[in-house]
């Protein structure tokens, strides 16, 4: 077992944009998340470069998802979640006091661990959820949004023709692809995916992997993963999260193949996690 | 070795007593079907009871007419069905809108001190006896207008009822997993948007159920009528006058000696129940089944249309 005394702060190297101008999309600094007092997630600094994807990978209970949902501040529902630092999207402090989180989420789509469509809403009041209730009413409109999300979440052909039918007729893992479409369809620049391959079997996760980099080509993708093939493949960055501390965050390439810090060796050889 | 040594006798032990394990399981079984005999015998036999000595009472000069001279056994309960549905009614517009609304208060919004007293004071006052908001809203509406009133019966009902709703809103609301108040609030929704759309609608059942209950009890009080609304053998004259209802119908009709009129007591009963029930449905129709409805509707519809 390592535990945290066995490796020092000073090994942690987290910038792997060294003197470069890269136009961020967003950038935490110093994030630092409590739950009643016990911080899970400390001091973390990372910017998420435009259209790119960015890996978070870590043994359960490192503090990943806890991270990732900060950049949508989810934790405003968490009861004694606490976040400390800044999250900058566009420049702008998702934490200011002034700030509505409502147009950041709009920003921002998010995809959970596990699908959660709603359960009294079709397949196409599904997808459509966010923009119904944020007043879209065109039907043009909506069918259009719900073919093109449909088809980027790889459900389209599955659907198609039962687009009336209640979500949670759905298998898990068309759900998830539902619930992937249904973040997509409010047309967000960042997307926050927390393990969303989980719950899929390895033809849709190849699928999912594939959407993934194509809405690279648009979209800011940040990921939490356990599976490190999958970081691989997906990703162009990779940060390592170890109980609540970034330990190392750079080219994914590099992360994998010549790891600076010893942790991360140890974690991407397979030998702990 | 050690280890799976130890397996085997883990497994000696579970092993060791099936027949007992199967016999408290028969046992439990046992008596949770007693129970629930238990808990039926009562009801039904009230119900059969009302149905046999109630059916004979019920025509349409029964439902529809006032109440004839005492002991004739002519007339009807025409004054009290008005009654009670006016007395239900606006006490259930007064009654669910504020009970549903303190209901999503305290389980969407009720992680404060404010929400802790309201909920605490709302269970106090769901445990109140009736016939304590009856004097009250005599007090307060009846001895200020001088005369009784149509307002006070319902008012005097809605206090009984939106402390039920209140509490069995909440309960349902917070059935609903937080997982599909995250999804929605991850797509930007404000957070009305996401209780009124998402959470409300997936907990509608157990709001409707809550709402039913108050309904039926409401309607089968008698007390807090007493108080305010008085009875009379007249059909509905203005607010300000004394009204009839079942419960207080079927109260002096059972006091009266005549066996002709306790008959009419037990019709009378009959009919409440079965407007309660009505209602009931009615509701859990139009609201859980609101699709189906209106599809049923329509072809109604086309089919009257599709004849002329």
């Amino acid at each position: 077992m390592i535990t945290s005394e066995t490796y020092s702060k000073s090994q942690i190297s987290s910038d792997p944009f060294e003197n470069d101008s890269e136009k961020y999309k967003m950038i935490a600094e110093n994030v630092t998340i409590s739950y009643g007092g016990v911080p899970a997630v400390k001091d973390v600094s990372m910017k998420f470069k435009e259209k790119s994807v960015t890996a978070l990978i870590g043994p359960s209970g490192c503090g990943k998802t806890t991270f990732l949902r900060c950049l949508n501040r989810m934790h405003d529902m968490t009861k004694n979640a606490k976040v400390e630092g800044k999250v900058m999207i566009d420049g702008i402090d998702l934490y200011s006091k002034e700030i509505d989180p409502i147009y950041h989420r709009r920003k921002v789509g998010m995809v959970f661990q596990k699908p959660n469509p709603f359960p009294t809403m079709s397949i196409f009041d599904n997808v459509t959820a966010g923009l119904r209730l944020n007043g879209v009413r065109d039907k043009r409109i909506l069918n259009e949004i719900v073919e093109d999300t449909l088809k980027m979440a790889y459900l389209w052909d599955e659907v198609k023709n039962d687009l009336k039918k209640p979500a949670v007729e759905l298998s898990g893992g068309q759900q998830q692809r539902l619930c992937i479409a249904r973040a997509l369809a409010i047309q967000p620049e960042v997307l926050l995916m927390d393990e969303p391959a989980s719950a899929l079997d390895p033809i849709a996760t190849q699928k999912i992997e594939e959407t993934i980099n194509e809405l690279k080509k648009e979209f800011t993708i940040i990921i939490v993963t356990h599976n490190m093939q999958q970081a691989v493949r997906v990703s162009d960055y990779t940060g390592f999260m170890y109980l609540g501390d970034l330990i190392e965050f750079r080219k994914t390439k590099k992360l994998f193949t010549d790891p600076k810090n010893d942790l991360t060796a140890k974690y991407v050889q397979g030998q702990f996690g | 070795m050690n280890n799976i040594e130890k397996r085997q006798e883990y497994r000696a032990l579970f092993k060791q007593n099936v027949q007992k394990r199967l016999i408290v399981d028969k046992i439990v079984r046992i008596i949770i079907i007693s129970c629930v005999i238990a808990a039926i015998i009562p009801l039904g036999s009230i119900l059969l009871e009302v149905f046999k000595n109630g059916i004979a009472a019920i025509s349409m000069e029964f439902i529809t007419q006032v109440p004839g001279s005492v002991g004739s056994g002519t007339g009807g309960v025409g004054p009290a069905i008005q009654g009670t549905l006016i007395v239900v009614g606006l006490a259930s517009l007064m009654g669910v809108p504020i009970g549903v609304l303190s209901g999503i208060f305290l389980s969407e919004f009720g992680d404060n001190r404010l929400a802790r007293s309201v909920r605490f004071f709302n269970d106090v006052f769901m445990e109140f006896p009736s016939i304590v908001l009856g004097i009250f809203a005599f007090l307060v509406i009846v001895l200020v207008l001088g005369h009784f009133s149509v307002w006070a019966g319902a008012f005097a009902l809605a206090l009984i009822m939106f402390p039920i709703i209140a509490r069995t809103t909440e309960e349902s609301l917070k059935m609903v997993p937080v997982t599909y108040r995250e999804a929605g609030m991850a797509l930007g929704l404000r957070k009305w948007v996401v209780t009124m759309r998402i959470v409300i609608a997936a907990a509608k059942e157990g709001m409707v159920t809550g709402i039913m209950l108050s309904v039926a009890r409401i309607g089968g009080e008698t007390a807090p009528l007493i108080m305010t609304i008085l009875g009379s053998s007249l059909f509905f004259a203005n607010m300000n006058t004394p009204m009839d209802a079942l419960p207080l119908r079927i109260w002096r009709l059972s006091m009266l000696p005549y066996e002709s009129a306790q008959l009419q007591g037990w019709g009378a009963a009959l009919v409440l129940i079965f407007i309660i029930l009505g209602i009931n449905l009615g509701l859990r129709t139009l609201v859980l089944h609101k699709k189906e409805t209106m599809e049923i509707l329509k072809t109604l519809k086309e089919k009257i249309g599709g004849r002329k």
